[in-house]
């Protein structure tokens, strides 16, 4: 009957009602899009880390991978090193540079050159790239690319390119060239939409760097033994060998965190005040109602109906605002936080696999807890209000009006 | 039709109401306002009495405090031997539920509720169980004439079946006393005389009813009045 009764006030004021429950969505909304941008970055980050399924990553000492152009010198040796651990399963060095690749019509006229990221790696245990079609670098003339590389070359697969590491602007000559063919297409997890990538084997790549960059690596990428512990496998590596920072999955999402946290206050204010506003929406709409049937209410105290229900009939009417402004609200905030996903993830340098605003169903079941649990506050002073309304003055102030 | 009657109860000599040197003051701004200057009043069992006078006499301050639904600045109100004057709200309103029955000038069912939820509202409040409520409720609409509106609502209903309805619903627990405030105000004289011929069969049926009003029809169909003026009963006190 409390259920009905609630209801039956909300349906009243039908229009009233809706604005309520849109404004409540709105809030709802924001509320979903900051739960999801706080988290969102660090989640889809860790999600990337993860997905590769290796558990470390070494950089030169001091350095993030690839937050420099710092290379490793003695990859042999290193991971000579690394196999002494039963620990580790799989190394994967990684050789980073640029390339610059010459266009030609189909005269064979000049029309420029494409430069481009590379990676020199082994294709057996590389954590780069996914590989999509055509045949990856199996042989040490072969190089995959994404396709925006490709769309950019105007290749296609099987063609064969003539690929400079170096290139001297001002005799408009290429160093380090080779000719690579095109054998397949990839998508380079951390690279970004509009980025141009590459990968050849890693000793292609060494030997079109000449002596300098022999046995380097920007990177290598460790997979741990499971049930090891990487943090002590990290420390391990950090004391053997002094040359490299060794970060796990945990450092790397601390220290992205320790980057985002100013992102994520706002996100939090951002979020308050959403729940705030959809807060004061609910106990606005509640407190008119109480106030307008404050007659009706203190009849039911006449018949017999108790404090106690008046005041769970009035928090029913604010939870049920909340409750459907909540459900809308997440359908909008999951269509807004797509769009602007899009807008924000399209940012140049961002890798591709980076999302700011990630769903994740505990995001929307806090969203819903918390305007639910604001629901309940809201409709606690108007229902206080409700519940102690003195009986004969407000039927006599009723009969008055 | 005995649907309303009382259980028949050992008899019980005291009166169902019993007011001693009753006042009842009220703060109006800075002003203190005497509503009720020391009443003293019985009504015995089965009566069904009319509590007449002109406008601000405090009838109605009298009836709220039959109906526990105010408390008095001093003197002593007993219901059915139990004094009423002093409980708590929790206590007052169990009171309210099982042993009083309110019929107001203006209705005052809830809108959205059928005829039959209207009347069932007090039960569900007793935890009365669905189908008995349902049973219940739909012999009290019978009883006052209504079986054929039970799932209309309130504004599909006239003011004379609003206010049968409203009688059903003051009937809904079994309550020892009805109380009614100006129950035909707002009708016309024809649909008054209706809901007076149904004040006296109920009160034939055994209900004990107390009436505040102007209508000297409703005040004459009484077995007793009470004539207030000034906030003293001036005439019919025993």
């Amino acid at each position: 009957m409390r259920t009905t009764l609630a209801q039956a006030s909300l349906i009243r004021h039908r229009a009233r009602t809706l604005l309520a429950v849109l404004g409540v969505a709105v809030a709802a909304a924001m509320l979903l899009d900051m739960v999801m941008l706080a988290t969102g970055m660090r989640e889809s980050f860790r999600e990337l880390l993860v997905s590769r399924g290796f558990d470390l990553r070494l950089a030169p000492k001091g350095t993030l991978p690839f937050d420099t152009d710092a290379t490793i010198p003695g990859v042999a040796a290193i991971t000579s090193v690394l196999r002494n651990n039963p620990d580790i399963r799989e190394i994967s060095p990684v050789l980073g540079a640029s390339i610059h690749i010459p266009i030609r019509n189909r005269e064979g006229e000049g029309q420029g050159d494409v430069s481009s990221a590379v990676l020199g790696i082994d294709p057996t245990v590389q954590g780069d790239y996914e590989f999509l079609s055509g045949r990856d670098v199996t042989t040490p003339d072969a190089i995959v690319a994404n396709d925006y590389l490709i769309r950019r070359l105007r290749a296609r697969i099987g063609d064969t390119l003539a690929v400079a590491t170096g290139y001297d602007p001002q005799t408009r000559t290429y160093s380090g060239q080779r000719k690579l063919v095109l054998m397949g297409r990839a998508r380079f997890v951390y690279g970004a939409a509009d980025q141009s990538a590459a990968a050849v084997r890693r000793e292609t790549l060494e030997a079109m760097q000449g002596q300098a960059r022999r046995d380097h690596a920007s990177l290598f990428m460790i997979r741990v033994r499971t049930g090891a512990d990487p943090d002590r496998v990290r420390e391990w590596i950090e004391t053997y060998i002094p040359s490299v920072s060794a970060i796990s999955i945990a450092t790397a999402i601390a220290q992205v965190d320790q980057r985002l946290s100013y992102f994520r206050q706002l996100a939090f204010i951002l979020g308050a005040v959403s729940l705030f506003v959809g807060f004061l929406l609910v106990t606005t709409l509640v407190t008119v109602s109480v106030n307008e049937h404050s007659g009706e209410i203190a009849v039911m105290r006449a018949i017999g109906v108790s404090r106690a229900h008046v005041v769970q009939q009035v928090v029913l009417e604010g939870v049920a605002i909340s409750f459907a402004g909540a459900l809308i609200g997440l359908g909008l905030g999951l269509a807004t936080a797509r769009y602007l996903n899009a807008i924000l993830s399209a940012f140049p340098g961002l890798p591709m696999a980076i999302d700011f605003f990630l769903f994740q169903p505990s995001a929307a079941w806090t969203a819903l807890a918390l305007l639910v649990a604001s629901g309940i506050a809201a409709g606690v002073y108007p229902a206080w209000r409700a519940a102690s309304l003195p009986i004969a003055e407000s039927l006599r102030r009723e009969a008055i009006a | 039709m005995t649907e309303p009657t009382q259980t028949p109860a050992a008899p019980d000599e005291r009166p169902i109401v019993s007011l001693r040197d009753v006042r009842r003051d009220y703060a109006l701004g800075a002003e203190r306002v005497h509503a009720l200057q020391g009443v003293t009043l019985d009504v015995e069992r089965g009566d069904y009495v009319a509590i007449v006078g002109p406008s601000g006499c405090g009838k109605s301050t009298l009836l709220n405090l039959i109906g526990v639904i105010d408390q008095p600045t001093s003197g002593t109100v007993e219901i059915g031997g139990k004094r009423v004057d002093d409980m708590s709200d929790w206590e007052a309103t169990s009171f309210r539920l099982y042993n009083i029955g309110f019929v107001f000038q203006r209705f005052y069912l809830m809108p959205i509720l059928s005829a039959l939820e209207n009347v069932a509202l007090p039960m569900a409040e007793a935890k009365v169980p669905r189908e008995e409520r349902r049973e219940r409720a739909a012999q009290l609409l019978a009883y006052v004439g209504l079986s054929n509106r039970e799932r209309h609502r309130p504004s599909e209903l006239s003011g004379g079946e609003q206010q049968r309805v409203a009688i059903a619903r003051a009937l809904a627990n079994r309550p020892t006393l009805v109380l009614a405030d100006e129950p035909t105000g707002e009708l016309d004289a024809h649909t008054g005389a209706e809901i007076i011929s149904l004040f006296q069969r109920l009160n034939a049926d055994g209900t004990t009813i107390v009436v505040v009003t102007h209508d000297e029809g409703l005040a004459d169909a009484a077995r007793r009045k009470i004539h207030m003026r000034d906030g003293k009963v001036v005439d019919g006190s025993a």
